[in-house]
């Protein structure tokens, strides 16, 4: 039994085209799934629909969004968000704007814990030291009383990661977390988000659109192309031989360090035509059944 | 303000606490201390008048009579007096006004901003409507149905200002709520109000405080207004609008009766726009 279950969901602008078509997806408790695609494939739509927090301008047409067994979108509005906050958590793409300017790091951390979760303040903030030193932040104590803005980007998103883990949740939306990073404090997050996940044994959605990212964090892929999946696949799987011509040319399209003479491949023009055909197909399928 | 030891540098960069903080505090106190203790400490009696002694210049030049420091009207009436007296109206035409319009204000920007949906279509309908109407028309209509008073003077200002608040407050609720903090809040399982009040409102407080004190000036100005066009509190009680519009007319033989509260109104609107932005500058964690 998958701890997450999405199946054929599908979710379109109010009165306009749709931006995921029916896409199904498992992540088991423990293991973590990365969802790739380009720009505007659908990849975060699908952790913003998990999470509850689709912007107001689009809806759910149809599917399931199981959350340890139990379906989210026929929950009542306030038993959903509490299943949510209780078991999910996000660790989102922009430290910069994802902690609130105004409150100090420390109480960012603990209130929710207080105010939602009903823990004593004096558990939150222990939690919160333990944590912080749990993603290698040098000063604890020091930065709990510390503004947003008196922190550097890499360290934000240390807090963040601290945060997002910090009600012990049993799955983690990861949406691009280290887009927005300088590149050698990528690879520092990125080990330790891993390494967190292991310890904790949380079930992670890896928002991504880097396949490096993908081999050296997941165990499972979803290819995403306009709001379809591609392939669904295990990593190993996705690398020693990827069943979709649009996944193989993704992969190809990645730059390779190794031959710097190969240059940048984009994706041929005919992969793309495949895919688009594809989704042309499903469309009129769905207008007909 | 911050505690807290500088992380990587950043927050040594020392805020100046700015001359003009301290500068338009002090006026704003010293007008407050002023419009309270008006009674006994007003040279004379503000409505007295002596045909006798009318037109008498401020202290430094001839011909003046000791006890008289800023002269006198035509009426003979003491014009230092009579200024501070219509401290006690303009402040607090000021301060209730300028608080009511700002909760009112802010309260309806918010909840557009930051529900937006049917809410925010009919907050801002409202203010689109609103805003067609000419102020200046609108609260001398105002008064004329309310008739003059200090409440009704209140009132109109409040019907009138709201939008000011209200768009400016909407537009910044609606930047603060696309922020992934408020994603992350929501995703908690924090309720759409208490989002609104612990993540938005704490970061557009800053915008509110300047926007308040900003409103305090106009407040002000807008009581001058009236007072000048004889629809104030009543032609008795002295304001400075009322002073303004007196002196105006003796400018020529008496231009002491028109500078002088023309100064005061001047210096007190001028200290509240710069209160609120040194407050903002203080005290918004943010260096933006």
């Amino acid at each position: 039994m998958s701890f997450l279950s999405i199946r054929n969901l599908s979710v379109r602008l109010k009165k306009g085209p749709p931006l995921l078509r029916r896409v199904s997806l498992e992540v088991a408790a423990g293991e973590v799934r990365g969802l790739v695609g380009e720009s505007g494939a659908g990849k975060s739509m699908i952790g913003k629909a998990v999470l509850g927090i689709l912007p107001p301008s689009v809806e759910v047409t149809e599917g399931e969004i199981l959350l340890d067994g139990v379906d989210l979108l026929r929950l009542p509005i306030a038993e959903r968000r509490r299943r949510i906050g209780a078991s999910a958590a996000l660790i989102p793409q922009d430290p910069l704007t994802a902690l609130n300017p105004s409150h100090r790091i420390g109480p960012q951390i603990t209130d929710r814990l207080v105010d939602i979760l009903g823990w004593t303040r004096a558990d939150a903030e222990a939690r919160a030291r333990a944590l912080l030193a749990e993603v290698q932040i040098p000063d604890p104590d020091r930065v709990l009383r510390s503004y947003p803005h008196e922190l550097s980007g890499g360290m934000r998103q240390r807090v963040l990661i601290a945060s997002a883990f910090a009600a012990e949740p049993k799955l983690i939306v990861a949406d691009e977390p280290t887009t927005a990073l300088d590149v050698t404090v990528q690879k520092q997050i990125l080990k330790l988000i891993a390494g967190m996940q292991a310890r904790h044994g949380t079930a992670l959605l890896f928002v991504t659109h880097d396949l490096g990212v993908v081999s050296k964090v997941c165990q499972k892929l979803s290819v995403l192309y306009a709001g379809m999946v591609v392939e669904d696949t295990s990593v190993a799987d996705f690398f020693a031989a990827p069943r979709h011509p649009y996944s193989a040319a993704l992969l190809a399209a990645t730059p390779k360090y190794t031959d710097p003479s190969a240059g940048l491949q984009p994706v041929p023009d005919t992969v793309i035509a495949t895919v688009q055909a594809e989704v042309a197909a499903f469309d009129r399928g769905t207008a007909r059944g | 303000m911050a505690e807290a030891k500088p992380i990587d540098g950043r927050s040594l960069i020392r805020r100046r606490a700015g001359a003009r903080l301290w500068l338009s505090a002090g006026w704003l106190t010293l007008l407050c201390a002023v419009a309270l203790l008006a009674p006994w400490i007003a040279p004379k009696d503000p409505l007295a008048q002596d045909l006798f002694l009318g037109r008498l210049p401020p202290f430094w030049v001839q011909g003046t009579e000791p006890g008289y420091w800023l002269g006198t009207d035509s009426l003979g009436r003491d014009v230092l007096s009579r200024i501070l007296h219509g401290a006690r109206v303009a402040l607090a035409v000021a301060l209730v006004a300028g608080t009511i319009t700002c909760l009112v204000g802010a309260t309806l920007g918010l909840m557009a901003g930051f529900l937006r949906g049917w809410v925010d279509m009919v907050i801002s309908r409202l203010i689109d409507i609103w805003m067609a109407f000419p102020p200046v028309l609108f609260s001398i209509l105002l008064i004329a149905v309310l008739g003059p008073g200090l409440w009704s003077i209140i009132i109109a200002i409040v019907v009138i200002d709201w939008t000011r608040f209200a768009r400016v407050i909407r537009a910044e609720a609606m930047a603060q709520g696309a922020m992934d903090y408020v994603a992350s809040a929501r995703v908690a399982g924090r309720g759409r109000i208490g989002t609104m009040l612990r993540e938005i409102l704490p970061n557009v407080l800053p915008t509110i405080v300047v926007l308040l004190t900003l409103e305090m000036g106009i407040a002000v100005i807008v009581e001058a207004i009236l007072s000048f066009v004889n629809l104030s509190i009543s032609t008795d009680d002295p304001t400075w609008g009322g002073m303004i519009a007196e002196g105006r007319t003796s400018v020529h033989q008496a231009w002491w009766v028109l500078v002088f509260p023309l100064i005061t109104l001047f210096l007190t609107v001028l200290s509240f726009s710069q209160l609120g932005e040194g407050l903002k500058d203080r005290f918004d964690p943010v260096l933006r």
